[in-house]
Protein backbone atom coordinates (compact mmCIF):
# COMPACT_ATOMS: atom_id res chain seq x y z
CA UNK A 1 0.00 0.00 0.00
CA UNK A 2 1.53 3.31 -1.09
CA UNK A 3 1.09 6.44 1.01
CA UNK A 4 0.21 9.48 -1.12
CA UNK A 5 3.36 11.53 -1.64
CA UNK A 6 1.66 14.67 -0.28
CA UNK A 7 0.71 12.79 2.93
CA UNK A 8 4.24 11.42 3.20
CA UNK A 9 5.65 14.96 3.03
CA UNK A 10 3.17 16.16 5.67
CA UNK A 11 3.98 13.23 7.96
CA UNK A 12 7.74 13.69 7.69
CA UNK A 13 7.37 17.47 8.24
CA UNK A 14 10.19 18.28 5.83
CA UNK A 15 10.41 21.67 4.18
CA UNK A 16 9.19 21.20 0.61
CA UNK A 17 8.92 24.85 -0.33
CA UNK A 18 10.97 26.52 -3.09
CA UNK A 19 14.37 27.88 -1.97
CA UNK A 20 15.03 30.00 -5.06
CA UNK A 21 15.08 29.70 -8.83
CA UNK A 22 18.66 29.29 -9.93
CA UNK A 23 17.94 27.08 -12.94
CA UNK A 24 15.59 27.76 -15.83
CA UNK A 25 14.92 24.58 -17.77
CA UNK A 26 13.38 25.06 -21.19
CA UNK A 27 11.89 22.26 -23.25
CA UNK A 28 12.67 23.65 -26.68
CA UNK A 29 11.05 20.90 -28.73
CA UNK A 30 9.60 17.42 -28.46
CA UNK A 31 11.25 16.48 -31.73
CA UNK A 32 14.10 13.99 -31.36
CA UNK A 33 16.11 11.89 -33.76
CA UNK A 34 15.60 8.93 -31.39
CA UNK A 35 12.56 7.25 -29.76
CA UNK A 36 13.84 5.66 -26.53
CA UNK A 37 11.85 3.13 -24.49
CA UNK A 38 12.33 5.03 -21.20
CA UNK A 39 11.60 8.54 -22.58
CA UNK A 40 9.23 10.40 -20.26
CA UNK A 41 8.72 13.12 -22.90
CA UNK A 42 7.49 10.63 -25.54
CA UNK A 43 9.84 12.30 -28.00
CA UNK A 44 10.44 10.97 -31.49
CA UNK A 45 11.38 12.15 -35.01
CA UNK A 46 7.67 12.63 -35.74
CA UNK A 47 6.99 15.16 -32.98
CA UNK A 48 6.77 18.77 -34.19
CA UNK A 49 6.05 20.81 -31.03
CA UNK A 50 8.56 23.63 -30.60
CA UNK A 51 8.91 26.77 -28.48
CA UNK A 52 8.08 30.03 -30.30
CA UNK A 53 10.60 32.81 -30.90
CA UNK A 54 8.41 35.06 -28.75
CA UNK A 55 8.77 32.74 -25.76
CA UNK A 56 12.54 32.57 -26.20
CA UNK A 57 12.70 36.37 -26.31
CA UNK A 58 10.57 36.49 -23.13
CA UNK A 59 13.03 34.11 -21.42
CA UNK A 60 15.94 36.38 -22.40
CA UNK A 61 14.07 39.44 -21.10
CA UNK A 62 13.47 37.71 -17.75
CA UNK A 63 17.16 36.79 -17.53
CA UNK A 64 18.18 40.37 -18.22
CA UNK A 65 15.78 41.69 -15.58
CA UNK A 66 16.68 39.26 -12.78
CA UNK A 67 20.12 37.79 -12.14
CA UNK A 68 19.10 35.02 -9.73
CA UNK A 69 18.95 32.44 -12.53
CA UNK A 70 22.52 31.40 -13.21
CA UNK A 71 21.87 28.30 -15.34
CA UNK A 72 19.83 27.73 -18.47
CA UNK A 73 19.16 24.06 -19.04
CA UNK A 74 18.07 23.30 -22.61
CA UNK A 75 16.19 20.08 -23.08
CA UNK A 76 13.74 18.37 -25.40
CA UNK A 77 13.44 16.11 -27.42
CA UNK A 78 16.76 16.99 -28.90
CA UNK A 79 16.99 20.76 -28.23
CA UNK A 80 19.54 21.16 -31.03
CA UNK A 81 16.77 20.42 -33.56
CA UNK A 82 14.95 23.65 -32.64
CA UNK A 83 15.40 26.22 -35.46
CA UNK A 84 16.48 28.92 -32.94
CA UNK A 85 18.81 26.72 -30.90
CA UNK A 86 22.02 28.36 -32.12
CA UNK A 87 20.68 31.91 -31.81
CA UNK A 88 19.19 31.35 -28.36
CA UNK A 89 22.18 29.61 -26.79
CA UNK A 90 24.47 32.34 -28.19
CA UNK A 91 22.24 35.01 -26.62
CA UNK A 92 22.24 33.24 -23.25
CA UNK A 93 26.04 32.98 -23.37
CA UNK A 94 26.17 36.71 -24.14
CA UNK A 95 24.20 37.30 -20.92
CA UNK A 96 26.99 35.40 -19.11
CA UNK A 97 24.78 32.59 -17.93
CA UNK A 98 25.80 28.96 -17.79
CA UNK A 99 24.22 27.06 -20.70
CA UNK A 100 23.63 23.33 -20.33
CA UNK A 101 22.40 21.30 -23.27
CA UNK A 102 20.87 17.85 -22.81
CA UNK A 103 22.69 16.41 -25.82
CA UNK A 104 21.87 12.84 -26.87
CA UNK A 105 25.22 12.35 -28.73
CA UNK A 106 23.58 10.80 -31.82
CA UNK A 107 21.88 13.97 -33.06
CA UNK A 108 25.25 15.05 -34.49
CA UNK A 109 25.28 12.13 -36.94
CA UNK A 110 21.61 11.87 -37.95
CA UNK A 111 20.15 14.31 -40.48
CA UNK A 112 17.55 16.76 -39.09
CA UNK A 113 14.20 14.84 -39.13
CA UNK A 114 12.38 17.77 -40.75
CA UNK A 115 14.92 19.56 -42.94
CA UNK A 116 17.47 16.82 -43.62
CA UNK A 117 20.20 19.30 -42.59
CA UNK A 118 23.50 17.83 -41.34
CA UNK A 119 24.06 18.48 -37.63
CA UNK A 120 27.80 17.73 -37.70
CA UNK A 121 28.61 21.36 -36.85
CA UNK A 122 27.35 20.84 -33.28
CA UNK A 123 30.57 19.86 -31.42
CA UNK A 124 32.42 22.94 -32.74
CA UNK A 125 29.41 25.14 -31.96
CA UNK A 126 29.29 23.85 -28.38
CA UNK A 127 32.98 24.61 -27.90
CA UNK A 128 32.77 28.06 -29.42
CA UNK A 129 30.00 29.04 -26.99
CA UNK A 130 31.39 26.99 -24.09
CA UNK A 131 28.10 25.13 -23.74
CA UNK A 132 28.11 22.49 -20.98
CA UNK A 133 27.10 19.09 -22.27
CA UNK A 134 25.02 16.53 -20.37
CA UNK A 135 24.60 13.33 -22.35
CA UNK A 136 22.68 10.17 -21.71
CA UNK A 137 24.74 7.00 -22.09
CA UNK A 138 22.69 4.28 -20.36
CA UNK A 139 25.71 2.01 -19.99
CA UNK A 140 29.36 1.67 -20.91
CA UNK A 141 28.56 -1.46 -22.90
CA UNK A 142 26.64 -1.72 -26.14
CA UNK A 143 23.81 -4.10 -25.23
CA UNK A 144 22.19 -2.04 -22.44
CA UNK A 145 22.55 1.19 -24.39
CA UNK A 146 21.10 -0.09 -27.66
CA UNK A 147 18.36 -1.99 -25.85
CA UNK A 148 17.13 1.26 -24.33
CA UNK A 149 17.91 3.77 -27.06
CA UNK A 150 17.85 1.77 -30.30
CA UNK A 151 20.25 -0.17 -32.52
CA UNK A 152 23.46 1.63 -33.39
CA UNK A 153 23.09 4.31 -30.70
CA UNK A 154 26.08 3.11 -28.69
CA UNK A 155 28.54 3.26 -31.62
CA UNK A 156 27.33 6.72 -32.65
CA UNK A 157 27.60 7.90 -29.04
CA UNK A 158 31.17 6.63 -28.76
CA UNK A 159 32.07 8.46 -31.99
CA UNK A 160 30.57 11.69 -30.59
CA UNK A 161 32.38 11.35 -27.26
CA UNK A 162 35.69 10.87 -29.06
CA UNK A 163 35.09 14.00 -31.18
CA UNK A 164 34.13 16.00 -28.08
CA UNK A 165 37.28 14.78 -26.30
CA UNK A 166 39.39 15.89 -29.27
CA UNK A 167 37.90 19.38 -28.85
CA UNK A 168 38.83 19.38 -25.15
CA UNK A 169 35.46 18.37 -23.67
CA UNK A 170 35.72 16.18 -20.57
CA UNK A 171 39.46 16.89 -20.26
CA UNK A 172 40.97 18.36 -17.13
CA UNK A 173 41.79 22.07 -17.12
CA UNK A 174 39.88 22.94 -20.31
CA UNK A 175 36.75 24.12 -18.46
CA UNK A 176 34.70 22.24 -21.08
CA UNK A 177 32.23 20.12 -19.14
CA UNK A 178 31.05 16.80 -20.51
CA UNK A 179 28.82 14.93 -18.05
CA UNK A 180 27.21 11.56 -18.72
CA UNK A 181 23.91 10.20 -17.47
CA UNK A 182 23.18 6.62 -16.44
CA UNK A 183 19.65 5.38 -16.03
CA UNK A 184 18.57 1.77 -15.46
CA UNK A 185 17.35 -0.17 -18.47
CA UNK A 186 14.29 -1.45 -16.56
CA UNK A 187 12.32 -1.34 -13.30
CA UNK A 188 15.18 -1.24 -10.82
CA UNK A 189 16.95 1.53 -8.94
CA UNK A 190 20.33 2.86 -10.06
CA UNK A 191 23.46 1.70 -8.27
CA UNK A 192 25.48 4.22 -6.28
CA UNK A 193 26.51 7.14 -8.51
CA UNK A 194 30.12 7.07 -7.32
CA UNK A 195 30.66 3.36 -7.99
CA UNK A 196 29.04 3.63 -11.43
CA UNK A 197 31.18 6.66 -12.25
CA UNK A 198 34.32 4.68 -11.40
CA UNK A 199 33.16 1.84 -13.69
CA UNK A 200 32.32 4.19 -16.56
CA UNK A 201 35.64 6.06 -16.28
CA UNK A 202 37.69 2.86 -16.20
CA UNK A 203 35.84 1.05 -19.01
CA UNK A 204 35.43 4.00 -21.40
CA UNK A 205 39.10 4.93 -20.99
CA UNK A 206 40.38 1.37 -21.45
CA UNK A 207 38.16 0.40 -24.36
CA UNK A 208 37.64 3.69 -26.25
CA UNK A 209 40.16 6.18 -24.79
CA UNK A 210 37.23 8.39 -23.72
CA UNK A 211 37.23 10.81 -20.78
CA UNK A 212 34.34 12.71 -19.24
CA UNK A 213 33.71 15.04 -16.30
CA UNK A 214 31.04 13.48 -14.03
CA UNK A 215 28.42 10.75 -14.14
CA UNK A 216 24.85 11.37 -13.04
CA UNK A 217 22.76 8.36 -11.97
CA UNK A 218 19.07 9.02 -12.60
CA UNK A 219 16.03 6.97 -11.58
CA UNK A 220 13.49 6.17 -14.30
CA UNK A 221 10.25 8.08 -13.72
CA UNK A 222 7.06 5.97 -13.74
CA UNK A 223 5.30 8.24 -16.24
CA UNK A 224 4.47 8.28 -19.96
CA UNK A 225 6.41 5.80 -22.12
CA UNK A 226 8.24 4.13 -19.21
CA UNK A 227 4.95 3.77 -17.27
CA UNK A 228 3.37 2.18 -20.33
CA UNK A 229 6.27 -0.24 -20.58
CA UNK A 230 5.94 -1.11 -16.86
CA UNK A 231 2.21 -1.72 -17.22
CA UNK A 232 2.80 -3.93 -20.25
CA UNK A 233 5.29 -5.99 -18.21
CA UNK A 234 2.86 -6.06 -15.23
CA UNK A 235 5.56 -4.35 -13.13
CA UNK A 236 4.02 -0.91 -12.51
CA UNK A 237 2.77 -1.57 -8.97
CA UNK A 238 5.95 -3.42 -8.03
CA UNK A 239 8.07 -0.50 -9.27
CA UNK A 240 5.95 2.05 -7.39
CA UNK A 241 6.29 -0.05 -4.22
CA UNK A 242 10.05 -0.14 -4.74
CA UNK A 243 10.25 3.66 -5.08
CA UNK A 244 7.95 4.13 -2.10
CA UNK A 245 9.94 1.68 0.03
CA UNK A 246 13.21 3.44 -0.83
CA UNK A 247 11.95 6.91 0.25
CA UNK A 248 14.91 8.85 1.62
CA UNK A 249 14.39 11.93 3.76
CA UNK A 250 17.78 13.41 2.83
CA UNK A 251 16.99 13.11 -0.87
CA UNK A 252 13.49 14.57 -0.35
CA UNK A 253 14.93 17.73 1.17
CA UNK A 254 17.23 18.25 -1.83
CA UNK A 255 14.81 17.71 -4.72
CA UNK A 256 15.47 19.82 -7.80
CA UNK A 257 12.02 21.45 -7.91
CA UNK A 258 13.04 23.59 -4.92
CA UNK A 259 15.58 25.41 -7.12
CA UNK A 260 14.19 25.41 -10.60
CA UNK A 261 11.53 26.51 -13.03
CA UNK A 262 10.59 24.26 -15.92
CA UNK A 263 8.99 25.66 -19.07
CA UNK A 264 7.16 23.60 -21.69
CA UNK A 265 7.42 24.18 -25.44
CA UNK A 266 4.09 26.05 -25.21
CA UNK A 267 5.38 28.40 -22.50
CA UNK A 268 3.49 26.85 -19.58
CA UNK A 269 5.47 26.88 -16.33
CA UNK A 270 5.98 23.90 -14.02
CA UNK A 271 7.90 22.79 -10.93
CA UNK A 272 9.94 20.29 -12.94
CA UNK A 273 10.22 18.44 -16.22
CA UNK A 274 8.15 15.51 -14.91
CA UNK A 275 5.25 17.68 -13.73
CA UNK A 276 5.43 19.27 -17.16
CA UNK A 277 4.93 15.90 -18.85
CA UNK A 278 1.94 15.24 -16.57
CA UNK A 279 0.44 18.66 -17.38
CA UNK A 280 0.58 19.71 -13.71
CA UNK A 281 0.55 23.38 -14.60
CA UNK A 282 -0.40 26.48 -12.56
CA UNK A 283 -3.63 28.27 -13.28
CA UNK A 284 -5.02 31.73 -12.74
CA UNK A 285 -8.71 32.23 -13.49
CA UNK A 286 -8.66 28.71 -14.96
CA UNK A 287 -6.04 29.79 -17.52
CA UNK A 288 -2.59 28.13 -17.43
CA UNK A 289 0.25 30.42 -16.39
CA UNK A 290 2.97 30.86 -19.00
CA UNK A 291 6.37 32.50 -19.02
CA UNK A 292 4.58 35.72 -20.03
CA UNK A 293 2.55 35.71 -16.78
CA UNK A 294 5.28 35.26 -14.20
CA UNK A 295 8.53 36.65 -12.86
CA UNK A 296 11.17 34.73 -10.90
CA UNK A 297 10.42 36.53 -7.63
CA UNK A 298 6.72 35.64 -7.46
CA UNK A 299 7.15 32.15 -8.88
CA UNK A 300 9.74 31.30 -6.22
CA UNK A 301 6.98 31.76 -3.62
CA UNK A 302 4.63 29.16 -5.16
CA UNK A 303 3.52 25.90 -3.55
CA UNK A 304 5.24 22.97 -5.25
CA UNK A 305 2.74 20.49 -6.72
CA UNK A 306 3.38 16.85 -5.90
CA UNK A 307 1.99 13.42 -6.89
CA UNK A 308 3.15 9.84 -6.48
CA UNK A 309 5.68 10.00 -9.34
CA UNK A 310 7.68 12.28 -6.98
CA UNK A 311 8.79 9.10 -5.20
CA UNK A 312 11.08 8.69 -8.25
CA UNK A 313 13.14 11.69 -7.08
CA UNK A 314 13.26 10.67 -3.41
CA UNK A 315 14.18 6.98 -3.71
CA UNK A 316 17.56 5.72 -2.54
CA UNK A 317 20.30 8.26 -3.21
CA UNK A 318 17.65 10.47 -4.81
CA UNK A 319 17.43 11.58 -8.42
CA UNK A 320 17.43 14.83 -10.33
CA UNK A 321 18.55 16.28 -13.65
CA UNK A 322 21.90 16.65 -11.88
CA UNK A 323 22.06 13.03 -10.72
CA UNK A 324 21.81 11.70 -7.17
CA UNK A 325 20.94 14.10 -4.36
CA UNK A 326 22.96 12.79 -1.42
CA UNK B 1 -1.84 -25.53 -2.76
CA UNK B 2 -1.62 -24.75 -6.50
CA UNK B 3 2.13 -24.14 -6.54
CA UNK B 4 4.82 -24.55 -3.91
CA UNK B 5 6.66 -21.44 -5.18
CA UNK B 6 4.84 -18.16 -5.89
CA UNK B 7 6.84 -14.98 -6.59
CA UNK B 8 4.35 -12.98 -4.47
CA UNK B 9 5.29 -15.16 -1.48
CA UNK B 10 8.65 -13.38 -1.25
CA UNK B 11 6.87 -10.35 0.21
CA UNK B 12 5.53 -12.59 3.00
CA UNK B 13 9.01 -13.53 4.23
CA UNK B 14 8.63 -11.17 7.20
CA UNK B 15 5.55 -13.08 8.36
CA UNK B 16 7.74 -16.08 9.14
CA UNK B 17 8.53 -14.23 12.37
CA UNK B 18 4.89 -14.30 13.52
CA UNK B 19 5.46 -16.83 16.30
CA UNK B 20 9.16 -16.14 16.83
CA UNK B 21 9.57 -12.40 16.53
CA UNK B 22 12.65 -12.04 18.70
CA UNK B 23 14.55 -14.73 16.84
CA UNK B 24 13.57 -13.33 13.43
CA UNK B 25 14.51 -9.81 14.48
CA UNK B 26 17.96 -11.14 15.38
CA UNK B 27 18.12 -12.92 12.04
CA UNK B 28 17.18 -9.76 10.10
CA UNK B 29 19.71 -7.66 12.01
CA UNK B 30 22.43 -10.19 11.21
CA UNK B 31 21.26 -10.64 7.59
CA UNK B 32 21.12 -6.92 6.86
CA UNK B 33 24.48 -6.33 8.52
CA UNK B 34 26.13 -9.07 6.48
CA UNK B 35 24.54 -8.45 3.08
CA UNK B 36 23.45 -4.81 3.09
CA UNK B 37 26.62 -2.89 3.92
CA UNK B 38 29.84 -1.99 2.16
CA UNK B 39 32.62 -3.45 4.33
CA UNK B 40 35.65 -5.60 3.45
CA UNK B 41 33.55 -6.69 0.48
CA UNK B 42 31.44 -4.19 -1.42
CA UNK B 43 27.66 -4.58 -1.64
CA UNK B 44 28.20 -5.37 -5.32
CA UNK B 45 30.55 -8.27 -4.53
CA UNK B 46 28.26 -9.52 -1.77
CA UNK B 47 25.26 -9.51 -4.13
CA UNK B 48 27.17 -11.56 -6.72
CA UNK B 49 28.17 -14.09 -4.04
CA UNK B 50 24.56 -14.25 -2.82
CA UNK B 51 23.35 -14.80 -6.40
CA UNK B 52 25.85 -17.64 -6.80
CA UNK B 53 24.61 -19.22 -3.55
CA UNK B 54 21.02 -18.82 -4.80
CA UNK B 55 21.91 -20.84 -7.92
CA UNK B 56 23.72 -23.48 -5.90
CA UNK B 57 20.79 -23.84 -3.47
CA UNK B 58 18.33 -23.43 -6.37
CA UNK B 59 16.20 -20.95 -4.45
CA UNK B 60 13.83 -19.09 -6.84
CA UNK B 61 13.11 -16.40 -4.24
CA UNK B 62 16.81 -15.64 -3.86
CA UNK B 63 17.46 -15.74 -7.62
CA UNK B 64 14.68 -13.15 -8.09
CA UNK B 65 15.85 -10.94 -5.21
CA UNK B 66 19.57 -11.09 -5.97
CA UNK B 67 19.30 -10.68 -9.75
CA UNK B 68 17.63 -7.34 -8.94
CA UNK B 69 20.12 -6.59 -6.15
CA UNK B 70 23.04 -7.25 -8.52
CA UNK B 71 21.62 -4.75 -11.04
CA UNK B 72 20.93 -2.19 -8.32
CA UNK B 73 24.49 -2.54 -7.03
CA UNK B 74 26.01 -1.98 -10.45
CA UNK B 75 26.69 -5.47 -11.78
CA UNK B 76 25.89 -6.20 -15.41
CA UNK B 77 24.44 -9.34 -17.05
CA UNK B 78 27.90 -10.39 -18.28
CA UNK B 79 29.22 -10.49 -14.68
CA UNK B 80 26.08 -12.24 -13.42
CA UNK B 81 26.43 -14.94 -16.09
CA UNK B 82 30.05 -15.44 -15.02
CA UNK B 83 28.79 -16.03 -11.48
CA UNK B 84 26.36 -18.62 -12.88
CA UNK B 85 29.20 -20.42 -14.68
CA UNK B 86 31.38 -20.39 -11.56
CA UNK B 87 28.58 -22.23 -9.73
CA UNK B 88 28.15 -24.59 -12.65
CA UNK B 89 31.90 -25.31 -12.85
CA UNK B 90 32.13 -25.77 -9.08
CA UNK B 91 29.19 -28.19 -9.10
CA UNK B 92 30.87 -30.20 -11.88
CA UNK B 93 34.21 -30.11 -10.07
CA UNK B 94 32.62 -31.19 -6.80
CA UNK B 95 30.97 -34.15 -8.52
CA UNK B 96 34.17 -35.15 -10.32
CA UNK B 97 36.45 -34.85 -7.28
CA UNK B 98 34.24 -37.42 -5.52
CA UNK B 99 35.54 -39.84 -8.13
CA UNK B 100 38.64 -40.03 -5.92
CA UNK B 101 36.52 -41.71 -3.23
CA UNK B 102 35.18 -44.17 -5.80
CA UNK B 103 38.74 -44.94 -6.90
CA UNK B 104 39.85 -45.41 -3.28
CA UNK B 105 37.12 -48.07 -2.90
CA UNK B 106 38.05 -49.64 -6.25
CA UNK B 107 41.69 -49.87 -5.08
CA UNK B 108 40.64 -51.43 -1.75
CA UNK B 109 38.74 -54.10 -3.71
CA UNK B 110 41.73 -54.79 -5.94
CA UNK B 111 39.72 -53.54 -8.92
CA UNK B 112 42.04 -50.70 -9.79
Amino acid sequence: MITDFSTKIENTKIDFSPKTIDTLQLNLTKMCNQACTHCHVDSSPRRREAMSRGLLERALALLEADTRVSTIDLTGGAPELHPDFKWFSSEVSRLRRRVIVRHNLTVTWDPHPLTGESMEYLPEFFREHRVEIVSSLPYYQEYFTDRQRGDGVFQKSIKSLQVLNQLGYGKLDTGLTLDLVYNPVGPFLPASQKSLENDYKRELKQKFDIEFSKLYAITNMPINRFAYQLKKLGSFEEYMEKLHGAFNLGAAESVMCRNMLSVGYDGRVFDCDFNQMLNMDFKKNEKPLTLFDIDFETFSKRKIQVANHCYGCTAGEGSSCGGSLI
Amino acid sequence: MANYYESSDLKKFGEVGTFAKEKMDKFWAYYNDVTGTDSALSKREKSLIALAVAFAKQCPYCIDAYTTACLENGSNPEQMHEALHIVSAMEAGITLVHGVQMQNVLRSKGAM
